[in-house]
């Protein structure tokens, strides 16, 4: 079989595949800024409870595998009661991972403006919470906006692991045509280029563009 | 921070000509370290006062501790005769709560060495920020007030730039519009002049001029430039070792100083231009 007539056979899956990885890519992402600007504040709070919550969060979601979360999540919440979708429990466990890395971003970036700004904004006598969100935080976006381009890569290659709870995504169909056909160059070859082609040529230019677009609103282009 | 004993320090200051900033003993150190040693100063309202002195000596830190940058280890200072970090409780001072020191922090305005403009919006929208999010004036009327002093302070024609389009004296002569939005009854300027390149010192204290023949601002200066704190001040305090060394208005001070450190200071100073 040419690799022509293995895409005319297989596309369509491969297709379906593809946009179940995007969805997922997409709510993971929204959920992990989600977590990582909350869980970012929190380590950065006055009270040292707040601060605990947070970094124990930081701790287990950085320091254990995201397969054993995700598992955690599919197989052992629901014996606690909390059952989840696999579709859902995909997106919230690469979510959760990956906002756990993002938050240290978050607080990263908020501790590198300059600290005149607080200074300053103090002096105008702002609140705590609006020297945050109107003079911290979207310099702060500026800071980070880098950085969350590599992760949201990794974020996109950390979902082909929802392929282990049966998520119909790229991976789980390149897996199902592979044993099934045992063409396992075509197979995993399609995938891997597919993974390549969403990360460079979609994610990297949408954070550059973003990037840019954030760079003028806030007038430093 | 050891609970300091307060019986001694009034809850108001009342009566006649109360200044509009007093400090009372107050000491503030970083560990062993003591920055101000038991200072007493007072400044009257509309006065205008001048700190210099050598680097290290205390100076940003009087200004920083008004602004409430820092907090206070002994002592107690007096802004419009109430205690700024401190209030009544009962029958004595407590430790300020949030909306005491909001209170108090309205009186007062400052304006930074590195101008500390936010960069994030125009000069415009950094003077309206204050007034708009802070006082809660309509956009309308924070940016009537913003434009009149944006006039006043030469930068009218500048105020779409973002700071990043601005020189060093045009961004300072904005912070200084923007401190000025929030109508503060202090105004406090550390070495505004000190990150300028020499040729634009002259519209920035050209601002500072006019603000003092204008309006009735009580003002406390830190400069390095004499010339200019000779002519502006109602009053000249040489600080040394986090005290008031020697004080008195510029032609005493200048003139004719009397203690020997000011006479070194005054004359390094001279030998340094
Ligand atoms: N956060 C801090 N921690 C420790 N020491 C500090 C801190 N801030 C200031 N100091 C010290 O306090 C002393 C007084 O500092 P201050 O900034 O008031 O001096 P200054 O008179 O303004 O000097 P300069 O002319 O250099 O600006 C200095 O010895 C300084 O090193
Ligand atoms: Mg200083």
């Amino acid at each position: 079989m040419s690799y022509l007539e293995f895409l005319g056979q297989y596309g369509d899956r491969i297709l379906s595949g593809t946009l179940v990885t995007i969805v997922l890519t997409v709510l993971a992402a929204v959920l992990a800024v989600a977590i990582a600007v909350a869980a970012g504040l929190m380590r950065l709070s006055r009270n040292a409870l707040i601060r605990g919550v947070a970094t124990v969060y930081i701790e287990i979601f950085r320091g254990t595998s995201l397969l054993v979360q995700l598992y955690w999540i599919f197989f052992v919440l629901p014996l606690f009661g909390i059952t989840l979708e696999k579709f859902t429990a995909g997106f919230v466990a690469v979510g959760m991972n990956l906002g756990a890395y993002g938050a240290e971003l978050v607080r990263g970036a908020i501790l590198s403006v300059p600290k005149g700004q607080w200074e300053a904004a103090l002096a105008l006598n702002m609140s705590p919470a609006k020297r945050m969100y109107r003079v911290i935080l979207p310099q702060a976006v500026l800071i980070m906006l880098p950085p969350w381009g590599n992760l949201l890569i990794e974020l996109l290659k950390g979902t082909a692991l929802v392929s282990l709870i049966a998520v119909a995504d790229l991976m789980f169909q390149v897996k199902q045509i592979n044993g099934t056909t045992f063409l396992s160059a075509q197979s995993f070859g399609t995938a891997l280029i597919i993974y390549y082609v969403l990360a460079r040529f979609l994610l990297t230019p949408f954070m550059r563009w973003l990037e840019r677009f954030m760079q003028r609103k806030l007038g430093r282009a | 921070m050891n609970a300091q004993d307060l019986s001694a320090f009034p809850m108001a200051l009342q009566g006649d000509n109360v200044p509009m900033v007093s400090f009372k003993n107050v000491t503030k150190s970083y560990g062993s370290l003591v920055v101000l040693d038991a200072l007493d100063l007072d400044v009257a309202e509309g006065e205008m006062v001048t700190i210099i002195g050598p680097s290290g000596s205390g100076k940003t830190t009087v200004l920083r501790m008004l602004m409430t940058l820092e907090t206070i280890n002994e002592g107690v200072i007096y802004v419009d005769g109430e205690p700024l970090t401190h209030m009544p409780n009962g029958n004595g001072l407590v430790p300020a709560n949030r909306s005491h020191l909001r209170k108090m922090r309205s009186k007062i305005g400052m304006c930074f060495q590195h101008f500390n403009l936010f960069p994030h919006m125009t000069a415009l929208e950094n003077c309206m920020e204050g007034p708009v999010h802070v006082l809660g004036l309509s956009k309308k009327e924070a940016r009537e007030r913003s434009e009149e002093l944006l006039a006043l302070v030469g930068m009218a024609e500048k105020r779409d730039q973002h700071p990043s389009r601005l020189s060093g004296g045009q961004q300072q002569r904005v912070a200084i519009a923007r401190a000025m939005a929030m109508r503060p009854k202090v105004m406090l300027f550390d070495e505004v002049t000190s990150a300028l390149d020499p040729e634009v010192i002259g519209e920035v204290t050209n601002v500072i001029r006019k603000l003092v023949a204008e309006h009735n601002l009580t003002m406390l200066m830190v400069t390095h430039q004499m010339g200019f704190a000779k002519d502006i001040s109602d009053r000249v305090c040489f600080f040394y070792g986090g005290r008031i060394e020697e004080q008195g208005t510029p032609d005493e001070l200048f003139g004719n100083p009397r203690r020997e450190r000011t006479q070194q200071f005054l004359s390094a100073v001279k030998e340094a231009v």
